[in-house]
């Protein structure tokens, strides 16, 4: 469903797409049942003169079923959508396919940069590539990113890939995605991070594995020529903590 | 208690409240007043006040998001600071400083007293203070438009280090301002939150057992346990935010070994009760309504009760599902999310009880009945696209998305707004002594709750299609900037000022009403609970004799009676 | 009119007098509220090792002294309880005030233990934990202040015979100041 509202371009985004549709069909089930009965009941009770209200207590066992039963039946459904929940979830969030590429991504007031390794393909060497804003990366690779912030909390959210993580000051916080499908297209900053919030865009181009290379050797020769905005905070904090493993 | 209550009658009578009336002047009779009526009417005239002010800044960043770039009538530029401090200072307003005072303080204070039976709240002064200091809470918050630096711009939730950090906000006194306006509001809802339970609990009128208790008494006095429970560790928090905003210690700080993530742990241990506390209010609002305008006995009394409670406590249990992906573990989301689709349990069930209740009446839609019958329909979609959102694999997407916006304008609006509407139509007569007008007030209903769904529509849609919140101009977002979603922003802020426009026959019907409205009997709408045995509007002392109990609150249509309603005081 | 006692005061559909039950249910709020500042300070505490080398830098001994003071004021306390009971006004008022005195004296020590760590460098920004020791025993000097203000005014109304029943009231509050003392001097003081 949600796919008609913006397209699917990472390889979990049809699991979270799946999960919406669920809990729509299973909540929109209850919904529309209760406005039913809520609208007939409006209509058909509506203040006739032949006809007095009926006193009903609610407490006998007979009336207490109409409760009773679908307080039963709701439960049904969370099980269903809880297990949903954390199946997705634990597929996201929690564990990590096997990894081909890593990248840092830092969030500041009031732009994105992005580290990634250059063609020795180790991150934190000489010839990292970095960019302001702009995120290159290949199609059908896992990759590996490294959050962190520099000043206040920023949110890392690339609404395709149906991925957003917080980027919190003093730690650094890992996630994975998978692009599966070639393009340009947003990322936002998900989280008020002060006057520039509005203004706190980034762009993502997901290539084809030649054209990447293209585009890296063509940033290697520029080396260091991009300055990151600002040191990683990686290397200057004492106190970080470690997340999602 | 029996000897209790004939010597209450004889020194009431003695004390001649009537003619010391009328001698006290306008101050000590209007302002400086420790009467639970007028203290009452200040909350509700505040609030409304406040509603306008919040009304104005969402015509104001809603203009911009339709028309980026254009000049607003009325306002001027939005800028992205301007922005900020609007959608910040909204959300600030119309849940602290509207919400809050008219759906607890000012129905607590007006109804509590009259419904159980009694002249005043046990505490008089304290209450008369908790007004004073939420009236300068008010003061401060609006202060705080004016300094320097601008107001505080950092969101209602106002994160750390955003908001700890001058270097970061740019605003130095309009954080901290925003800070001591919201602590203060907190002291002066506990004060109103203590006189609301040890009243409840302790003058109630003779003969008036648990059951008894209306359910809206019920209501405000569970939500005021609720504030009281979850309001704490916040006010230590905003204690530490305002030392690391003015003294700069480093509570929060991370460069100093501070916690930001910490913060949002206190923020939304308060915040996620906090809705629970306007929605039991409204909820109790639209109890009272619908009993009486069905002429229905309310269905199971007991399980809305218990209903209550239960999420009353799992409530305590939620709050890192607005935390998903901050950071927090991502196995605390399990837990998080299995406790937040179970309070989904308890709310469904009190508002199937609520339409249970409207089977087999006699149902009369004058305007209060039209605005609580809305409340459950509309209250429902904000019930149902909460799941979405409580389900952790769902909420990576829709985190912070205009989804999250919607769904909570769908909870908060038809508690605040259209629950708060119902309330003022069947109560103005109560507290007023004259009756509203019912075709304007239909002309309202309708002028608010269809422009009403035509703005959050537009805006679930915009929220699938990934629109982040608290942006000033999507023109910077390629994705985002198209002509289809163009056309929902503007969609919205159409019915959004059309909405507002129909707030104008309210204010006149409103205010022409209260004085040259049709004079109201005692008990215009035939209700059973005890402030329709006061006069309209009732004296300072409410009774002229104080009514004892007899019975349960909803006994409408009681077969073999000859009226359809039996008042809780009538003996036979 | 408006200074008159309603008579809603006066009920007591609990068989609790309002007044008490009133004084309960503001120790309920201000719990959640110690217990928000000392829950902050145990995930710090937990997460940060060098902070128990800052807790053996502040003065147990001062700190056991005041815990003294304070229970001892208790006693005080209740012996003004006990007199107000068998309406004994002018036992009440000396009791009332010396229970007024071990709150000056505690204060005075902690002036004191103020001034030597001030002095010894050890300020309110000097470290999360000192932010937190001065924050936590601020709010808790700022609650004996407050006590000790209402007591005052309490004893001179308990002198002319007046609302003997507030003395109770002062009470159970003076014992939840103390109580949040005997949670603070462990976890400030003498955990390291």
């Amino acid at each position: 469903m949600l796919t008609h509202f913006i397209e699917n371009a990472s390889s979990f985004g049809q699991d979270i797409d799946s999960l919406f549709s669920l809990i729509t069909i299973l909540a929109g089930f209850w919904f529309i049942l209760a406005e039913l009965i809520l609208f007939y009941f409006i209509f058909r009770f509506r203040r006739k003169k032949e006809e007095p209200a009926k006193y009903v207590t609610g407490e006998k066992k007979s009336e207490m079923k109409w409760i009773k039963i679908p307080h039963h039946l709701i439960l049904v459904c969370d099980v269903a959508i809880v297990i949903g929940a954390i199946f997705v979830w634990v597929k996201v969030k929690q564990d990590t396919p096997p990894i081909d590429e890593e990248i840092r991504v830092i969030g500041q007031q009031w732009a994105w940069s992005f580290v990634q390794p250059g063609p020795d393909g180790l991150l934190d060497t000489a010839d990292d590539i970095s960019t302001v804003d702009k995120l290159h990366i290949k199609v059908d690779t896992t990759y590996r990113f490294h959050l962190e912030s520099v000043d206040v909390v920023h949110s890392f959210s690339v609404p395709v890939f149906r991925l957003k993580q917080d980027a919190v000051p003093g730690r650094t916080i890992s996630g994975w995605f998978k692009a599966t499908k070639e393009g340009e297209f947003d990322i936002q900053c998900a989280e008020m991070c002060g006057l520039g919030h509005g203004v706190m865009a980034a762009r993502i181009f997901i290539q084809s594995e030649e054209k990447h290379n293209e585009w890296m050797t063509a940033s290697a020769s520029r080396t260091n020529s991009t300055q990151l905005l600002a040191t990683t905070p990686s290397q200057k904090n004492k106190t970080k903590q470690k997340q999602n493993g | 208690m029996a000897n209790l209550s004939s010597s209450e009658a004889l020194s009431h009578s003695d004390s001649g409240h009537d003619t010391h009336h009328e001698k006290m002047s306008f101050w000590s009779k209007y302002v400086f007043s420790t009467d639970h009526k007028v203290i009452g009417m200040q909350y509700l005239f505040t609030g409304m006040f406040m509603a306008l002010i919040g009304g104005f800044m969402v015509y104001a960043f809603r203009m911009q998001l339709a028309f980026p770039g254009e000049a607003v009538p009325g306002f001027g530029n939005v800028s992205a600071g301007a922005y900020n401090a609007l959608v910040t200072n909204h959300g600030t307003i119309m849940i602290f400083w509207v919400a809050m005072p008219v759906l607890i303080a000012a129905l607590g204070n007006f109804l509590i007293p009259l419904m159980i039976g009694c002249d005043d709240m046990v505490f008089p002064k304290i209450n008369r203070l908790s007004y004073q200091i939420f009236l300068l809470s008010a003061l401060v918050l609006i202060a705080s438009f004016f300094v320097p630096g601008g107001p505080f711009g950092g969101a209602w939730t106002a994160y750390p280090p955003l908001s700890a950090q001058a270097k970061f906000n740019l605003t130095p006194l309009g954080a901290p301002m925003w800070v001591i306006a919201v602590a203060l509001e907190f002291v002066a809802f506990l004060l109103g939150g203590i006189n609301f339970i040890t009243t409840t609990m302790n003058a109630r009128a003779k003969g008036m057992k648990m059951y008894d208790i209306p359910i809206i008494v019920w209501m405000i006095v569970i939500a005021s346990i609720l504030f009281m429970a979850s309001v704490g560790p916040l006010m230590a928090g905003a204690i530490m935010l305002l030392f690391d905003q003015t003294l700069s210690t480093n509570f929060f700080n991370p460069e100093y070994g501070g916690d930001p993530v910490l913060w949002q742990h206190l923020f939304w241990f308060f915040g996620h009760p906090e809705v629970y506390v306007v929605l039991l209010p409204a909820m109790g609002i639209v109890a009272e309504v619908i009993t009486v305008f069905a002429r229905k006995k309310l269905f199971a009394y007991k399980t809305v009760l218990y209903t209550t409670f239960a999420t009353g406590v799992i409530s305590f249990f939620v709050w890192a599902h607005h935390q998903f992906i901050s950071g927090i573990d991502p196995r605390m989301a399990n837990v998080f999310t299995i406790t937040t689709l179970l309070i989904s349990v308890p709310i469904a069930e009190m508002l199937f009880v609520y339409i249970a209740t409207l089977y087999g009446g006699s149902i009369q839609f004058k305007t209060p009945m039209l605005f609580a019958l809305a409340f459950l329909a509309e209250f429902l979609i904000g019930g149902v696209t909460g799941i979405h959102l409580g389900a952790s694999g769902t909420d990576i997407y829709f985190h912070d998305t205009y989804f999250v916006l919607a769904h909570f304008h769908y909870t908060f609006v038809p508690i605040a707004i259209i629950a708060v509407f119902a309330a003022i139509y069947y109560w103005f007569p109560k507290m007023f002594g004259r009756m509203m007008n019912e075709f304007w007030g239909k002309v309202h209903f309708w002028g608010t709750v269809i422009p009403f769904n035509f703005i959050f529509i537009p805006l679930f849609m915009l929220g699938m299609a990934g629109q982040h919140r608290r942006i000033y101009n999507y023109n910077h977002f390629p994705d985002l900037a198209t002509p289809e979603l163009q056309n929902l922003r503007i969609i919205a802020t159409v019915a959004l000022v059309i909405m507002l426009l129909f707030q104008i026959p309210f204010l006149v019907n409103f205010f022409v009403s209260m004085f040259k409205g049709k004079k109201a009997e005692a008990n215009p709408w035939k209700a059973n609970t005890l402030e329709w045995t006061a006069p309209s509007p009732p004296p300072h002392g409410n009774f002229k004799v104080f009514p004892e109990v007899y019975r349960p609150p909803y006994e409408y249509s009681v077969p073999g009676r000859k009226e359809d309603y039996w008042p809780q005081d009538s003996k036979d | 009119m408006s200074s008159q006692v309603p008579i809603a005061t006066g009920r007591s559909s609990t068989g609790i007098p309002t007044g008490k039950l009133a004084v309960w249910w503001v120790i309920a709020s201000e719990i959640v509220i110690f217990g928000g500042l000392i829950a902050c300070y145990l995930l710090y505490r937990f997460r940060f090792d060098h902070w128990s080398g800052f807790a053996g830098k502040t003065d147990t001994l001062a700190g056991a002294f005041n815990t003294l003071v304070l229970l001892t004021s208790s006693l005080f306390v209740v012996l003004a309880h006990q007199a107000a009971q068998r309406k004994d006004t002018k036992d009440a008022f000396k009791y009332l005030w010396l229970t007024i005195g071990g709150g000056f004296i505690f204060l005075i020590v902690k002036a004191y233990e103020y001034t030597s760590k001030i002095l010894h460098g050890y300020t309110f920004t000097t470290d999360n934990f000192w932010s937190f020791y001065y924050t936590a025993t601020g709010l808790h000097g700022f609650h004996v202040v407050a006590g000790m203000v209402i007591m005052a005014i309490i004893s001179f109304d308990v002198r002319k015979g007046n609302n003997l029943h507030r003395v109770e009231n002062i009470g159970i509050y003076w014992h939840f100041v103390d109580l949040v003392w005997i949670f603070l001097f462990p976890l400030l003081y003498i955990a390291k």
